[in-house]
């Protein structure tokens, strides 16, 4: 997984809220059985006419000239909601977004987003209703340092955010969970075990011969 | 089994309980390893965490705690005839690939066990009260009617739980959700979980974990129940539960993986214990009056904009901010709804009925009544009826109710998840407007350009009947 320490990158404006997993990469991506390529498809019914990748729909934020190659998305409430697809973070990912900021996330979006490396950063109502009409004179270039949990606009302005420390090692060092807990080994025999005596009917074998 | 200091003096919730019950260790920030006892495995959201396992070769953690089964890909019609979309198959044959290399116990397409993952392990008792269940699938939170602790989660997380048996996952908050009445004639679980999202938004239950209780949730069938419990997530909750009662024990005593004899009457006296305590506090608590709802049919594209069937279409005008209106003068538009039109005035082109939200044999049953000795409007192309599991359809059939449905001219089908997401060959055309009683209405979740109006079963066969959206009630009467 990247490890994200600072990006700097012109804020993508997309101004709505609720915007749900089926949005951000439609179910026929989802037969795939490969965690990369699906960067081109992402938001697909909205950034394609006519469900053909050749036909970009200018209307379209993505396709807007000033945000080609961006890597920060500025968006609305409830950000993620819906399934708990991963090919969602995998299409965000592989298109190049490292961050969102918005008022709130959906909770499984949040995290497979954290298990692939992308920032999201929550910050209150009053603060993205300004981001979002200071990108409405001119693109706004901001600079993210996740150390110091802190966004800076080029205008200098700057916005505080937080993030679970656990989410931030994490992040600041791609790290990968399993290798981490099978670290524990011992402590997840040691409860199996004695999960095993109290309730053995959760254990397959022992339920169908109690 | 640790215990949580801040909560010792109070009561504990259900959700407390259960958490605490599977706390392996924790963390000084809060984040706590969390045991899991059952995963359920489908088609679609396993591949890349096999993949991961054997690129790293690992094994899995405890083989018996893990089932899977096709369900998003699989055709609905003749089976026999294997998938003829390519891509389709071959997610489908990587799942079996997968079991058979890995040692994972499968219900395969051509199984009568095979359905919907979230309705065939309660219908196994696979899922059991008191168990932590996970899958990568948001509807999972459908097992919390049981008593479970039960959520959906990513592929990187099942491919975690597969090599380890455990999650990394922080507590939520509590969140009751208490209904007082019953839920009058012609009105179900449906109706009811539809009028709570339409009360607290999508988003009204995120970073809680909720949990369904009162009087009109205690009469609740436990099918009900996993009705009810299985839309938590459009409320915006990764969980919903409801406290194991005598209803639950005696809806899993005698499943295939159910536990039994001696080893039985242990679990019961245990699973009697998992409910809140009458001291307990909860982050934030909703009342609802089941006595007062009627049916409730979704207009837009978000399943929080949904009201009941004597209402008429809003006037964005009249939404309680900008970002709302904004929203849903964008969901009329992709609806092609004009504000003031009476809901009952909207003509549906097709109707589904199934799916892990609506797709078990009370549910059908229920669209079934309204069925009896009548016929589907002509102007209606297609009625699908999917049962949830293979079980399902056969317990059905054994009741006569295919035949109901073909005699309506509806189409009986084989068990998958079918025209909920749309992922086989079922789906709507551009601009087609369905009655489903499936959980979401997403712009293009039934098939591109299609219009999704989410409904009970009763309701959306009272709408294949009628040509459009009618009060049960009184079509039945």
């Amino acid at each position: 997984m990247q490890a994200f320490t600072t990006v700097d990158s012109v804020l993508i404006p997309l101004d709505r809220a609720n915007v749900d997993t089926d949005a951000i990469i439609p179910k026929q991506f989802l037969k795939t059985i490969e965690r990369q390529g699906l960067g081109k498809f992402l938001f697909f019914d909205w950034r394609y006419r006519n469900g053909n990748l050749g036909e970009e729909n200018p209307d379209f934020v993505l396709n807007d000239p000033r945000y080609r190659g961006a890597q920060v998305l500025l968006t609305r409430q409830n950000f993620g909601c819906g399934s708990s697809r991963e090919h969602a973070p995998w299409a965000l990912a592989d298109y190049g977004i490292r961050a969102i900021i918005a008022p709130s996330f959906a909770d499984i979006f949040a995290n497979n987003c954290v298990q692939n490396g992308i920032l999201l950063i929550s910050l209150p109502q009053e603060q993205i209703d300004s981001l979002f009409a200071a990108t409405q004179t001119e693109p706004v270039q901001v600079h993210i340092d996740l150390a110091a949990e802190e966004l800076r606009l080029d205008s200098g302005r700057r916005y505080a955010f937080s993030i679970a420390p656990g989410a931030k090692h994490k992040l600041l060092h791609g790290l990968d969970d399993i290798e981490l807990t099978l670290g524990h080994a011992a402590a997840i025999r040691a409860y199996e075990q004695q999960r095993r005596q109290q309730m053995p009917w959760l254990f397959r074998e022992e339920a169908r011969h109690g | 089994m640790l215990g949580t200091d801040t909560t010792e003096m109070a009561g504990k919730t259900l959700y407390d309980k259960l958490w605490e019950q599977h706390e392996v260790l924790r963390e000084a920030d809060g984040r706590t390893l969390l045991y899991i006892d059952r995963q359920l495995l489908h088609e679609v959201t396993s591949p890349q965490a096999f993949s991961g396992l054997r690129a790293a070769g690992r094994r899995l953690w405890r083989i018996d705690a893990n089932i899977a089964t096709a369900d998003h890909n699989v055709p609905t019609t003749d089976r026999a005839a294997g998938i003829t979309d390519e891509t389709s198959r071959l997610q489908v044959e990587t799942l079996d690939r997968n079991c058979a290399e890995f040692g994972v116990e499968e219900f395969g397409m051509l199984d009568q066990r095979q359905g919907i993952v979230h309705v065939i392990a309660p219908e196994q008792g696979l899922t059991l009260p008191g168990m932590t269940v996970v899958c990568g699938d948001s509807h999972t939170a459908t097992h919390g009617a049981l008593g479970a602790l039960a959520f959906g989660i990513g592929t990187t997380e099942v491919e975690h739980v597969l090599a380890t048996q455990c999650l990394w996952t922080r507590k939520s908050k509590n969140m009751r959700v208490w209904v007082e009445g019953s839920l009058p004639r012609g009105v179900s679980a449906k109706d009811l979980v539809l009028a709570i999202i339409g009360e607290i938004g999508t988003a009204g239950g995120t970073g809680h974990a909720i949990e369904f209780a009162g009087p009109a949730i205690e009469a609740l069938s436990i099918e009900g129940r996993m009705t009810l419990c299985n839309m938590a997530i459009e409320a915006g909750a990764r969980s919903g539960m409801v406290a194991p009662d005598a209803l639950t024990f005696a809806y899993l005593q005698g499943r295939p993986y159910a536990p039994q004899g001696a080893l039985w009457e242990r679990a019961v006296a245990f699973w009697q214990g998992l409910h809140s305590d009458p001291d307990a506090h909860f982050d934030r608590e909703v009342r609802i009056d089941a006595s007062a709802l009627s049916p409730q049919v979704s207009w837009g594209t978000s399943p929080e904009m949904v009201l009941p069937i004597d209402a008429c279409i809003p006037d964005p005008a009249t939404a309680p901010d900008p970002v709302r209106r904004e929203a849903w003068q964008r969901a009329l538009r992709y609806m092609d709804l004009r504000p003031g039109t009476p809901i009952s005035e909207l003509q549906v082109d097709k109707v589904f009925i199934g799916s892990c939200t609506n797709g078990r044999i009370e549910d059908l049953r229920a669209a079934a009544e309204v069925v009896r000795g009548k016929r589907k409007a002509d102007s209606v192309r297609a009625v699908l009826v999917v049962p949830g599991s293979g079980l399902v359809k056969a317990q059905a059939e054994a009741e006569g109710l295919d035949e109901i449905f073909r005699a309506a001219g509806f189409e009986w089908r084989e068990p998958g998840c079918s025209m909920c997401l749309a992922m086989n060959a079922d789906r709507l055309e551009p601009g087609e407007r369905c009655a489903a009683t499936s959980n979401r209405n997403f712009e293009g979740r039934q098939g591109a350009g299609g219009r999704t109006h989410l409904v009970s079963p009763a309701m959306a066969a009272a709408a294949a009947i009628a040509g459009h959206f009618v009060d049960v009630r009184q079509l039945s009467a």
